[in-house]
């Protein structure tokens, strides 16, 4: 017994040390930067130890807005996206001609650089002295007036960050859905079908529950990668973002290290730290929740 | 409710791009179930006893031919319209539902006047449960069930909605040996206590032997032979029917008929008379053989087996189309193993000939 453990921590001994050095040490390392005070990197020292670095961050304006902004793009976009990809998997393994060219065609996007959607996004989008772009053509025949979407109001910004975040995540989901989908044995739907149940109810009372561990996994990484957002942000509305109105919280935490207006590692670390307590507690939630409503 | 099967077809276009021929499953079946009995679809696999019951189930539309439930043609009719229970293979539970909402299922799925009261579900459902015994596991998932329980449920879900045919399909491959016993006894009672007409697929010549009323044998889609089990055991029409029903199977031998004498190799067997001349099989059943010391028949000697109750003789022989020659004799003989040859007698209702093209059966 005592050997076999020895086998086992020696097998898991190259995985311990790499994420050990890159992972976990980081990790305690930013914990203790956030409660070092005016700490400078030249010369590594600090003033005090304290919880100054949260009560700066925590009243810094341009923190909020990053927080704002960041709750509104998750609780916008993890919902939609996660239902137009049940949608759109649901179609997409009820249809038989084409199913495979439709399936890369929404596939696409997942191996497309972000940035460069990002770029295609704003010149679909932006106002300019020249044109108006090709969205407000489109608005134009409906007979609403040119809105700018990336130099224009909040709530515009906001729209085209949701839109483009929602375009961005939805392949992976579908991949993750179709296959989920696949994989119900289709012996329960002959069962289904043989007692004559009702397409809306097979789906709701077989489909539903055979794929919700499969929901549950794309709502918790959803939720996870929104509150991450930085770089759709970036490719959307450059990285002035605090100018913008736009920033996220992970961008605050880059602008905080490496901005203009950079050069504070403790609010940085502060931010990070308090990003972290955020999704570790919806994740925490979404557990709670998951264990509930997922069955086996 | 009696089922008609009148000229069943069914064919399947070919997968591969090669061969362009259709691929028939089912091939001109021709059958009238009894009202009430218990039938047997048996053949090895691929020889369209699934596709059968899926066509009778209606899961499957047949490409000819008609399916009568009493004299309703049911043949274009959707699976849910035809009053059929179906008990699948895997058992297809839903993981994620009690056995109570398992068994409830089908009759919360009724709509407008067919629409049961709350009280009538739950009523129908306590009485499917108690027919198969699983009162004390209403709460339970189907993954915390033994197998033999899960397929109880299922044959539960199959029967609540108290259905004019009930087919299953498999129904006891899954299960361990003991319990396979077990639930074919089990099965029967059922079968027998709601009287329902049943149709169920096996490739498994013994249970499809011990519980139906009525066997069909199958192979490559065609129907070979349909009849009591006993009938068909004593007097199969074809070599494939001789040598699939049976453990241990029949034994086979190359042999020939020459003035009405059976000959294997240079021992005289059996009297066939009004046969001409010809070449042909000889079938004799493992309990066919006769122990005699001066029997027609003559054998090497292989081993003895020992199975209490009688003693198997296992020997070989030139002609014989198989390696082996598996005779079952009274445990009472005393066999000694050293010998080289062993002698036989053949009981002639005990063994069959076919012809050596068609192996069709050759009646004496």
């Amino acid at each position: 017994m005592k050997k076999k453990n020895l086998k086992a921590w020696l097998y898991l001994l190259p995985a311990i040390l790499f994420l050990g050095a890159f992972l976990v040490y980081p990790l305690i390392d930013v914990f203790i930067y956030s409660f070092e005070e005016e700490y400078n990197f030249a010369s590594q020292t600090y003033s005090g130890v304290g919880l100054y670095n949260y009560s700066y961050v925590l009243h810094d304006t341009y923190f909020l807005q990053a927080v704002k902004n960041t709750f509104i793009l998750v609780i916008i976009t993890v919902p939609i996206s996660t239902g137009l990809a049940l949608l759109i998997s649901v179609g997409l393994s009820s249809i038989k001609p084409l199913r495979e060219l439709y399936q890369t065609i929404y596939f696409l996007p997942y191996v497309t650089n972000t940035l460069a959607v990002g770029l295609v996004f704003m010149i679909l989008f932006q106002k300019t002295e020249y044109t108006d772009g090709l969205v407000n053509l489109i608005l134009h025949w409906f007979g609403v007036g040119p809105v700018d979407f990336i130099d224009g109001p909040y709530w515009a910004k906001m729209f085209v960050l949701c839109f483009y975040t929602v375009w961005v995540v939805l392949p992976f989901k579908i991949l993750i859905l179709t296959s989920a989908l696949a994989s119900v044995n289709q012996d329960y739907y002959k069962a289904a079908r043989v007692d004559g149940t009702s397409k809306f109810r097979i789906f709701v009372r077989i489909t539903l529950p055979m794929i919700s561990p499969m929901i549950f996994y794309l709502v918790i990484t959803g939720f996870i990668g929104a509150f991450k957002a930085y770089s759709d942000v970036v490719a959307l509305f450059g990285t002035d973002l605090n100018t913008a109105g736009m920033n996220t919280i992970v961008g605050y935490v880059y602008d905080m290290l490496y901005g203009d207006s950079g050069g504070y590692p403790s609010y940085a670390s502060a931010a990070a730290i308090l990003l972290f307590a955020i999704v570790l507690t919806i994740t925490c939630i979404n557990l709670l929740v998951s264990r509930k409503k997922v069955h086996y | 409710m009696k089922i008609v099967l009148k000229n069943l077809t069914k064919t399947f276009p070919s997968r591969s791009k090669k061969l362009r021929q259709d691929v028939v499953a089912v091939n001109d079946f021709n059958f009238e179930i009894p009202d009430g009995e218990l039938v047997g679809l048996l053949g090895p696999s691929g020889c369209g006893k699934s596709t059968t019951l899926n066509l009778i189930c209606g899961l499957e539309r047949p490409t000819g031919g008609q399916i009568f439930f009493g004299e309703e043609d049911v043949t274009g009719l959707a699976p849910e319209h035809r009053g059929v229970g179906m008990v699948f293979q895997n058992y297809a539970l839903y993981p994620h539902l009690t056995v109570r909402q398992n068994i409830l299922f089908p009759l919360q799925n009724l709509k407008g006047k067919d629409r049961l009261t709350k009280e009538e579900m739950t009523r129908r459902t306590e009485k499917a449960a108690k027919l198969v015994q699983l009162e004390g596991l209403m709460e339970r998932r189907p993954s915390e069930l033994s197998g033999g329980q899960q397929q109880r449920v299922a044959i539960a879900r199959a029967l609540v909605k108290m259905p004019r045919v009930l087919l299953l399909d498999e129904p006891l491959s899954n299960l361990d040996a003991r319990l396979r016993l077990q639930t074919r006894e089990e099965i029967r009672k059922i079968q027998r206590s709601t009287g329902i007409t049943t149709v169920f697929v096996t490739h498994d010549q013994e249970e499809a032997m011990s519980i139906s009323d009525r066997i069909v044998v199958m192979k490559e889609g065609v129907v070979q032979q349909i009849g009591r089990p006993q009938e068909v055991y004593d007097d199969p029409v074809n070599l494939f029917v001789a040598k699939f029903l049976g453990t241990p199977p029949i034994n086979v031998f190359h042999g020939r008929i020459k003035g009405e004498r059976v000959y294997i190799g240079e021992d005289a067997v059996l009297l066939a008379r009004g046969v001409p001349d010809q070449e042909v099989y000889v079938g004799i059943r493992p309990e066919g053989f006769l122990w005699q010391e001066e029997g027609p028949l003559h054998c090497e000697m292989g081993r003895v087996e020992v199975m209490g109750r009688d003693i198997s003789i296992v020997s070989s022989h030139k002609e014989a189309a198989g390696a082996q020659i598996r005779s079952i004799i009274s445990a009472e003989i005393r066999v000694d193993p050293a010998q080289e040859t062993v002698r036989f007698g053949v009981k002639p209702n005990k063994a069959y000939l076919f012809k050596k093209e068609t192996k069709e059966r050759i009646r004496i």
